[in-house]
């Protein structure tokens, strides 16, 4: 076995032994944190790097997967009773890891600059790290059980980091509300993990071991197929979907999107990794490591052959993805702090990954999610540059003309705003969402969710451009506060006191440390749309895309051409809106009020989806929180306080018993035996006379006795 | 030569004599000497019986009351001492009033 | 009953009834030395020469004055005793008596009475010092130990406290 297949735990290791070093070393350590966890990801950068060619060597997709699997724990006798985890190396473990170390080695290093300011830089650091080694652990993970528990692990970490700030209740909600939703999620998982290993006896993915296979592998994919519930799906469907309403908590798809937006009071370098790039990413990424199960029991055709992408799984991932890309942009057309833009966004994005996946299968998602995590984690670090350089200055009402104060920052953010709205042929973006909509077009299902892309790249498209042009371009402006309605406060990463609209401040260029990321991160931007084209798409082949034909087809081009009409509309609606007359003053009323049936105002409210979840779920919880508060009070409490009281009369009654009984009849024997010592005691008062004569009777006795009876 | 019982008969009143007086005099000498005639008795009981035994040479009852008078030359010296010790602190030498053992 | 022996025999009772009965101290005393010189010829007549002069020796030479001692020493200045006998004493005589009968009694239904005595019972001097010396020579040295603890004890007992 390669020697980086058996050591491919130490890419997750590093950045938990920074932690670990870090956690221990006092806050004032800073250079020691911050120097520990770059270092650890550079060091796993590095052996991602040796991961990945090794992985390219070796074959691609077609190859057997390589894999490291050990006994963990022995819990009854056999075979049965062990259970294993293990890490794999295929070409999705090999890009996921470059891709996570990539960036986060980039973010670790805007962080310096960015939390520059903050007295507990240390605390941040050790989060961190802790997140990215969770992150990696997900990503070698062979056994589903290791993936939950890096999968929690790094759901924790998120906690914590959206939390950072936890003096401000706003921060701790938000870090509660995320860690609840996701949990919601998790249930699912587990579930569903749980029945997996019922049905397949292992939780291993690949064992390469045609007598104990794994859970993806021949023999057990082939039984969850057979079998079906009592609800008439097949197993395989029931074990997919509760996998994927893990995956729909954890990446935020409709129903359970509500914390993604909240998660945006963490500090904007938490924003970039976690909720852009990598743990966002972590659901598609889990659809996309077990789809062999997901893809199991589609339509069969009139020769008995298995239509792609056409099983009970694949069609519920797409839908869903599908709604939330569409959901999520149209309320992103309405916000106006600048990471909220943002946060729906990626709630987007990640729906249209999820639909990649359903329609083209996993390089199809996979690579949208590579050149996303590139161009998002680029978007949000410029607009953390952008909040940093403005003073802790969030809402887009109150900025305006900072192109040319911080030009970098423009220069990259306009190379991620085209990257995500799809602006074609130079940016990967453009390649990686046209790879969606080509497959959702080919899709044998139904046409709608094509129809529900196209609307969301306008609207991205749309919503990018309203949100530059608001940032960059027009006059500055100043001095709106923000509405009541409107959720967080500025973040106070310098500790002050904002001062609102005091114009006595510019905008400045953030520090060479916060932007040169940045620059790296645009170059890849563009960078990346190599190796996915049509032209060359090596990406899809190494991670095993069969099916659709290469090259340039009819097809391809038309579609090419429809998506770059559809973008370009978006960014000429946009910059007619709002770019060719800036507002001049920031309160002035968003053009798009002007949108009948009030739609804008439904856009700002999110839908209400917040408040509708407040009046059932959080309602219901909170009653019956109070009826087990009741019940704990009154009937166990009770119970303990009967037992209690049970106790307290045993112990009187022991103490009655022995005072009354014990003592008692001690008492009167002892006076017994005292007055009995008194009588004998005359006996024995000294005068030997009476002793002498009490003898000499006795000698009489004697006598008579032996001459009478005795011994004959 | 006197019969056996003569003997055993002046031995007996002897050592009744004795015991009356130790059992009935106040002074605690007085029942020393009641006890050294008793022992005496006894001996003069041996010295009968060994006379009138059917082997002598083997002189059981001499040695018996060579010892007996050394024991009771002893007894005698340590009881004395006693009733004077006895003496000393009780300036007492009556046997009723030495009777503090009483409960 | 030969005369010799009643004499002896009478007199030894009288001196014991006296010494037994009499109010001074110093005359019991004196009254127990002729009761054993009594008994001492009642051992010369049952040819126990030996033990009769030890009798001699150790009683009267010793334990009876031994007695006159302790009376002095524990008399001095003091006025006779009003009287004789203790309390109770009527029960000590019936014991005495009742003793008495029983020890009488005995000895007239015993079958050893009429045994007949040898004719001649030697007990020489060296005889006893040969019997002492070989086949009674545990008690001998026993009975040394004793009077040599005897000896200490008394003193000790009888000393003088040292009242510092």
């Amino acid at each position: 076995m390669a020697w980086i297949v058996k050591y491919l735990w130490l890419i997750p290791a590093l950045p938990i032994l920074a932690a670990g070093l870090s956690a221990l070393a006092p806050q004032r350590s800073r250079k020691f944190a911050a120097s520990l966890a770059i270092g650890s990801m550079i060091g796993a950068f590095l052996l991602s790097l040796c991961a990945f060619a090794h992985a390219v060597n070796h074959g691609g997709h077609d190859g057997a997967k390589e894999v490291f699997n050990f006994a963990w724990l022995q819990f009854a006798a056999g075979n049965a009773g062990i259970l294993k985890l293990g890490w794999v190396l295929d070409p999705l473990t090999a890009v996921m890891l470059v891709m996570v170390t990539f960036v986060g080695t980039l973010i670790f290093i805007y962080s310096v600059g960015y939390m520059a300011h903050d007295e507990n830089f240390t605390r941040f650091f050790t989060f961190l790290s802790l997140f990215a080694g969770a992150m990696l652990g997900v990503v070698i993970a062979n056994s589903l059980l290791l993936l939950f528990i890096s999968w929690e692990l790094v759901g924790l970490t998120s906690y914590l980091l959206i939390g950072f700030w936890y003096h401000k209740p706003s921060a701790a909600a938000a870090a509660k509300k995320a860690f609840i939703t996701t949990r919601v999620g998790d249930v699912f998982f587990f579930l569903g993990m749980m029945w997996l290993y019922h049905e397949t006896g292992t939780l291993l993915f690949y064992t390469n071991d045609p007598i104990h296979p794994g859970c993806l592998e021949g023999a057990s994919l082939a039984a969850m197929v057979a079998k079906t519930t009592s609800l008439g799906m097949a197993v395989s469907t029931g074990i997919g979907l509760l996998i994927f309403a893990g995956a729909v908590g954890k990446s935020g798809q409709v129903p359970l999107h509500v914390w993604l937006p909240d998660a945006m009071e963490g500090p904007t370098p938490v924003s970039a990794l976690i909720h852009a790039a990598t743990m966002v990413a972590a659901g598609v990424f889990l659809v996309a490591r077990v789809y062999p199960l997901v893809e199991l029991g589609g339509w069969v055709n009139k020769a008995g052959e298995v239509i792609a992408f056409t099983s009970t799984t694949q069609q519920v991932v797409t839908w869903i993805g599908a709604i939330t890309a569409v959901f999520a942009a149209s309320i992103a057309v309405a916000q106006n702090d600048i990471k909220r833009i943002l946060a729906y966004s990626t709630v987007s994005q990640l729906g249209y990954m999820m639909m990649g996946l359903g329609t083209g299968g996993v390089a199809v998602g996979m690579f949208h999610l590579i050149t996303h995590a590139f161009f998002k984690a680029l978007l949000f670090m410029g607009a953390g540059s952008v909040i940093h350089g403005c003073h802790d200055e969030q809402d887009i009402r109150n900025m305006g003309g900072i192109k040319k104060y911080m030009p970098v920052t423009f220069a990259t953010y306009a190379v991620g705003m085209l990257a995500l709205s799809g602006f074609p042929l130079v940016f990967s973006g453009f390649w990686s969402k046209d790879a969606i909509l080509h497959s959702a077009h080919g899709w044998s299902v139904s046409h709608i969710p094509f129809y529900l892309g196209v609307a969301g790249a306008f609207l991205t498209a749309f919503y990018m451009t309203r949100q530059v042009a608001l940032v960059f371009f027009g006059s500055r402006r100043t001095g709106f506060q923000p509405d009541s309605n409107s959720k967080e406060p500025a973040q106070a990463a310098h500790g002050e006191v904002r001062q609102a609209g005091s114009p006595s401040y510019e905008p400045h260029e953030s520090p060479l440390v916060m932007t040169a990321p940045l620059m790296i991160l645009a170059a890849c931007a563009i960078g990346l749309s190599v190796i996915g084209t049509p032209a060359w798409p090596w990406f899809q082949s190494f991670l095993g895309q069969h099916h659709g034909e290469g090259g340039f087809t009819s097809e391809v081009i038309s579609l090419m051409v429809t998506s770059s009409l559809i973008v370009f509309a978006g960014i000429g609606v946009g910059w007619w809106l709002y770019g060719r007359k800036p507002i001049q003053k920031a309160d002035e009323p968003d053009v798009l009020g002007k949108l009948p049936l009030g739609m804008h105002t439904w856009f700002a409210k999110k839908y209400g989806v917040d408040e509708l979840y407040e009046l059932t779920v959080i309602r219901f919880n909170a009653w019956s929180a109070k009826a087990c508060a009741f019940l704990d009070q009154w009937l166990w409490g009770g119970v303990v306080t009967l037992v209690s009281y049970f106790t307290l009369a045993c112990s009187w009654f022991s103490r009655a018993f022995d005072e009354f009984v014990i003592n008692l009849g001690f008492d009167q024997s002892c006076d017994g035996v005292s007055r009995g010592g008194n009588l004998l005691s005359r006996l024995q008062d000294g005068r030997v006379q009476i002793y002498l004569r009490i003898l000499g009777l006795g000698l009489v006795a004697l006598v008579l006795f032996l001459i009478w009876g005795g011994t004959k | 030569m006197t019969p056996l019982a003569g003997y055993l008969i002046l031995s007996a009143m002897l050592f009744c004599i004795g015991l009356a007086g130790a059992l009935t005099r106040r002074n605690a000498i007085i029942v020393l000497i009641g006890i050294e005639l008793m022992l005496n008795a006894a001996n003069l009981n041996f010295i009968a019986f060994w006379r009138f035994s059917e082997h002598p040479e083997a002189l059981t009852g001499i040695m018996f009351v060579i010892f007996s008078i050394g024991v009771a030359a002893a007894e005698a010296a340590v009881g004395l001492a006693l009733i004077i010790a006895i003496y000393r602190h009780y300036k007492t030498a009556n046997v009723d009033e030495v009777n503090s053992l009483k409960g | 009953m030969t005369l010799p022996f009643l004499i002896i025999a009478a007199l030894t009772l009288a001196a014991s009834v006296a010494a037994m009965t009499l109010r001074n101290l110093v005359h019991c005393a004196l009254s127990l030395v002729v009761a054993f010189a009594g008994l001492a010829a009642a051992f010369l007549q049952l040819d126990a020469q030996f033990v009769g002069f030890a009798q001699i020796l150790v009683y009267v030479g010793a334990v009876a004055i031994l007695i006159v001692f302790a009376v002095l020493l524990t008399r001095g200045g003091q006025a006779p005793e009003p009287t004789l006998f203790s309390a109770g004493w009527k029960w000590g005589a019936l014991v005495a008596v009742l003793v008495f009968g029983t020890l009488a009694w005995a000895t007239k239904n015993s079958f050893i009475i009429d045994r007949k005595p040898a004719a001649t019972a030697e007990a020489t001097v060296k005889q006893i010092g040969d019997a002492l010396m070989t086949k009674y020579v545990l008690p001998l040295e026993v009975i040394g130990l004793l009077l040599t603890a005897a000896l200490i004890g008394a003193v000790i007992i009888a000393m003088k406290e040292e009242k510092k």
